[in-house]
């Protein structure tokens, strides 16, 4: 079995990011970028299936700037044993190419390279639209499993995958067929560390780097849905500290009316 | 012209978020709206749900294999809805039901879609949180069809009237697609209010430190009529299900009271109750960031104060 897991780069979660003076966008220069969180565990839970016989070959993919080689060799250092970059110099966060574009370059590469199951993040961090992995199903024809927090590949049977996700009102289990798009949430598994003896030996697996038009592609969501302007949220008035339970209760009770 | 809007449901009842989805709907100028309801055996829900204000008419389609509403077998049904109506705007809650569904039919239409709007400015243009919340983008939508997923939060329900029912036209089903197969939905049943519309939110993080200390945050929330929310910490650890999660990756909240427990305030989960009318923090950490957005702070040990809270309610 092929997996095929495709990934972002995104601003580090722990960084705060800032929006420009200019409103333009949000500042990507000089700040940490990392692997998509959500992303880690879709890799995680790939590589950890081939590591016990279950799958043959992890593919990572990613689009994005020349730069996001870095995250794919981060990949290949967790147990990837390839990588393929498609090229843009577009922003891949906000107001550049978004999910159906995205969507559009991995049905491509599944068309040629003719994965089994396709592992990624639910959503991306820095654009939190959660569209990609539903879009790629539906362009593929492909079933879906999005919110994953467990996944079981089943040995006999009708289906070939049993999936639970986490949707409103708790936990549904469904059974589906592959191939397939699974999409992961943080509770799936914990991604493991990346050691520097596998960062060394990462620098040696193949990473292809190739441009959209070779994939027949010409991004256009940045002009379907323009991105106008960027704004800081308001912020929240700065509150009082109460000394004691009975003050805390009644303010709640005389000043805010709440209770 | 018109829109039409994918309307949340257990073949019994219409979730909330519908009602605020239609309410976003009505803001989108003088067009007809569709409400579409796919399930199975939905009478009686087809039947309240036609009554809601704002809505023109209601679409039934009623089908075993729209019982779970599986994503594969709505999208050929919705596909061929649009396909034969006039829609300029495709509309589902920002749930996990609308995040489900609507991509996959964005995709099928080649539209690229609009996640979770807060605002609508105009028919085209919309704002809608990035960055965990950390940024707002204000975006215009050149696409013939407007996909969006609305944040209920910000919309008001729509009322329900009598007097003013939509007429229900009955949709043919589309043969069942058998790529997924559900086996079966782990609900928490609760005499609680429903977390996303609770007016009171007691939420615990992971110093609450066991599930018997974080029975404290639910007896709380029962003397003030409240729902249970948590930290993605407080889930992780067993303390309570995973559908009480509020945060970039669970629900989002904005009820009238918020009160923090034991929780530090991580922006993946304070992006979930920034909207909250007054913010409470009980903290013994006066540096903790949910200190700096609450409206009060008590800086206590919790195992002090919410006994003591509980107690004097």
């Amino acid at each position: 079995m092929k997996i095929l897991v495709p990934i972002k780069r995104v601003i580090d979660h722990t960084v705060k990011v800032r929006v420009k003076d200019d409103h333009s966008a949000v500042d990507t220069d000089n700040v940490r970028m990392t692997i998509n969180p959500f992303d880690t565990h879709a890799l995680e839970e790939a590589i950890s299936l081939k590591e016990t016989g279950k799958a043959s070959e992890v593919i990572a993919l990613t689009i994005g700037p020349e730069k996001a080689q870095e995250q794919l060799r981060t990949a290949l250092a967790m147990g990837a044993d390839r990588a393929i970059l498609v090229k843009t110099d577009l922003p891949i966060d906000i107001g550049g190419i978004q999910s159906l574009d995205i969507a559009k370059t991995i049905y491509k590469v599944a068309n040629d390279e003719h994965p089994n199951l396709i592992l990624m993040g639910k959503q991306s961090i820095d654009n939190d639209a959660n569209q990609t992995p539903q879009m790629l199903a539906a362009l593929l024809d492909w079933p879906q499993s999005t919110f994953t927090s467990n996944l079981t590949l089943l040995e006999e049977g009708e289906e070939d995958l049993e999936v639970a996700r986490e949707v409103d009102g708790g936990i549904e289990t469904l059974r589906i067929k592959a191939p397939a798009v699974i999409s992961v949430d943080l509770r799936l598994n914990t991604p493991r560390y990346v050691k520097l003896p596998d960062i060394m030996k990462a620098k040696k697996k193949p990473l292809e780097i190739m441009e959209p038009k070779q994939l027949g592609l010409s991004y256009d969501t940045h002009k379907r849905v323009v991105l106008l302007e960027v704004t800081p949220p308001t912020e929240r008035s700065t509150g009082i500290k109460v000394p004691d339970v009975d003050t805390l209760i009644n303010k709640l009770k005389n000043e805010a009316k709440v209770i | 012209m018109a829109i039409l809007i994918l309307a949340q449901h257990d073949n019994k009842n219409l979730h909330p978020a519908t009602l605020s989805t239609v309410t976003a709907a009505t803001k989108l100028g003088d067009s007809d709206i569709h409400l579409l309801v796919a399930g199975y055996n939905c009478d009686n829900l087809a039947k309240g749900a036609c009554q809601i204000t704002g809505i023109t008419k209601l679409l039934k389609a009623d089908a075993a294999h729209y019982e779970y509403f599986l994503a594969e077998e709505l999208a050929p049904l919705i596909m061929d809805i649009i396909q034969k109506g006039n829609y300029n705007h495709i509309l589902a809650p920002a749930t996990s039901f609308g995040k489900n569904i609507l991509p996959r039919i964005a995709a099928l239409l080649d539209v690229q879609q609009i996640s979770d709007v807060t605002h609508i400015i105009d028919e085209n243009t919309f704002i809608r949180p990035v960055y965990t919340g950390n940024a707002l983008a204000k975006v215009q939508s050149n696409e013939a069809i407007k996909a969006l997923t609305i944040r209920a939060t910000v919309f008001e329900e729509a009322a329900m009237y009598v007097s003013n029912a939509a007429p229900i036209e009955q949709v043919q089903p589309i043969p069942t697609v058998k790529q997924s197969r559900f086996i079966q939905r782990e609900t928490i049943e609760t005499e609680r209010p429903e977390l996303t519309t609770a007016k009171i939110v007691i939420a615990g993080g992971h110093a609450l430190g066991s599930i018997d200390d974080f029975k404290m945050i639910e007896t709380l929330a029962d003397k003030l009529g409240g729902a249970v929310g948590a930290t993605r910490a407080a889930v992780d650890a067993g303390y309570i299900p995973n559908d009480a999660q509020i945060g970039q990756t669970g629900k989002i909240v904005a009820p009238d009271l918020y009160i923090a427990i034991g929780l530090s305030g991580a922006i993946q989960h304070t992006s979930g109750i920034k909207d909250s009318k007054i913010i409470v923090a009980i903290n013994n950490d006066e540096n903790a960031p949910i200190c700096a957005m609450a409206d009060y702070t008590l800086i206590a040990d919790l195992f002090d104060a919410l006994p003591e809270l509980i107690e004097k309610l």
